[in-house]
């Protein structure tokens, strides 16, 4: 029998016993982060392959959701810094192998651009609502010329932003459970899975939502390989990998991983979608919410457990 | 010039002198430290083996803290020496989970803090708080690139490791076994 035995001498509130320096509002980020990537996505692709017309909610109305999004993510984000005053610092520097750098300069750039693709389907969204100003009106007709534009930035935007995600936790190769690189891709589809969803809700037109409903199976389908992947690269991992995974599998974390995120987040609403599509009654609300409340909890899981996981020595 | 520490864990007592020595040295508030000791018990009893080590931060070549930071706080100086400028440091944490040695925290005031070498002592020609004050003298410090020093000198007769050297941060506190 083979005994062993640490003893740590600190008393560091926040890292002993077990690492707690991001708490909720960066899980709360992950996913507002993601969800505002896929629906400006999916706005900026249905722009360029000039399907407007088709697809009234995921170029107007569900990407109203993208810049509020955006914002109640930069607060969350602010308010889980601990030197506030000196966020600022962000803006001095270009830092390319630092992701957080990365995601700091995609924000600063998106943010406003998400706003202005709201400003300019304003007259048709909101057409009781007069823009007193002219000149305001004038920025308008600018912005809408100019819509086309903004796609094609958009859409390599979006994704870098949908990636960062992911990659904010992967990077860190000091916590098992988060160095995995799947992570990257992984969290752009959940991104792209949870905004489908939010089009789903908005949408009332029944040829949009079906067609959503087809992209959001699709995307569930990739979900799963990449969740059943990086399970994979855990098992073929080295120690400290195996520690980590058996906090999704065998571990404090399996019931919220497997039930919440899998089964209730994952299977069951592609179930009922594809029901849905074979003509079975089935309110699309369901799966939508079911969908967005499994993509909150998966980055709750994951910032939550990755932070429970480090190196033997 | 390349400064590393090296610490004879066959002499130390793990007594936290070099701890005591450190917070009053930085000023390093209460409910907090830069170094710590940690005791590791191997084996099956009765056959126990203990090994005492005064960990810090390592000051890594390839530091993971340095590369992740986002305004650029987290710095290599001279001497390869791994600093943070507080007022650079915007607390996100990210070196903090890069870390894994656990070696940084937030101080108080909310930026983030840990081991500087004693880097102010340094300029003055004198050793880290911790190296100075070892009752039993296990902790080294000096310049492995002159093969004369005395750390080198330790560094080629004595059997040693650094921690977690599959994290593949090139750490600069080396211990010897």
């Amino acid at each position: 029998m083979e005994e062993e035995l640490f003893t740590s001498g600190r008393n560091l509130p926040n890292i002993d016993p077990s690492l707690q320096i991001w708490h909720w509002p960066i899980s709360v980020y992950l996913f507002l982060g993601g969800l505002a990537a896929g629906l400006l996505f999916f706005a900026a692709v249905f722009t360029v392959i000039k399907k407007e017309e088709e697809t009234p909610a995921t170029v107007k109305y569900a990407v109203m959701i993208a810049p509020i999004a955006l914002v109640l993510g930069l607060l969350a984000l602010f308010y889980d810094l601990t030197h506030k005053i000196y966020f600022w610092q962000l803006y001095t520097t270009v830092r390319i192998e630092s992701p957080m750098s990365w995601g700091a300069w995609v924000l600063l750039i998106i943010t406003p651009l998400s706003m202005l693709w709201v400003f300019s389907y304003w007259k048709e969204v909101f057409p009781k609502m007069d823009l007193k100003f002219g000149f305001l009106k004038k920025f308008q007709a600018f912005v809408v010329k100019n819509r086309m534009n903004m796609a094609y930035v958009l859409i390599p935007l979006s994704v870098v932003l949908g990636i960062y995600t992911g990659i904010l936790l992967s990077a860190f190769n000091a916590r098992p459970l988060w160095n995995n690189a799947i992570l990257g891709p992984l969290f752009l589809v959940s991104g792209l899975s949870t905004a489908a969803a939010t089009i789903i809700l908005f949408s009332k037109s029944k040829s949009e939502r079906s067609l959503f409903s087809k992209i959001d199976i699709a995307l569930i389908v990739i979900e799963l390989a990449l969740i059943v992947h990086m399970i994979m690269g855990y098992w073929a991992g080295s120690e400290v990998q195996l520690e980590a995974m058996q906090l999704l599998t065998n571990g404090e974390f399996t019931v919220m991983f497997f039930v919440f995120v899998v089964i209730l987040g994952l299977l069951l609403p592609g179930l009922l979608e594809i029901l849905e599509l074979k003509g079975y009654k089935v309110p699309v609300v369901v799966p939508a919410i079911l969908i967005l409340i499994g993509g909150l909890v998966f980055r709750f899981v994951m910032v939550e457990a990755g932070q429970l996981t480090r190196y033997l020595y | 010039m390349r400064y590393a520490m090296v610490i004879d864990t066959k002499k130390c007592v793990g007594c936290s002198d070099c701890v005591v020595a450190c917070q009053t040295e930085n000023n390093v508030p209460i409910g907090y430290c830069r170094d710590w000791i940690t005791e590791r018990v191997e084996g099956a009893y009765p056959n126990l083996e203990l090994e005492l080590r005064s960990e810090r931060c390592n000051h890594c070549e390839n530091a993971p803290c340095v590369r992740c930071c986002p305004t650029g706080a987290s710095h290599i100086i001279e001497g390869g020496i791994v600093l943070v400028t507080p007022d650079e440091c915007i607390g996100c944490g990210a070196c903090i989970e890069s870390c894994p040695y656990d070696a940084r925290y937030q101080h108080p005031e909310g930026y983030v803090d840990k081991c500087t070498f004693c880097h102010h002592r340094l300029e003055k020609g004198q050793l880290p708080a911790c190296v100075s004050v070892c009752p039993t003298k296990c902790m080294y410090f000096g310049d492995l690139d002159n093969p004369n020093s005395e750390v080198s000198q330790l560094l080629k007769a004595r059997k040693h490791k650094t921690l977690a050297p599959e994290a593949g941060t090139k750490p600069h506190v080396y211990y010897l076994i």
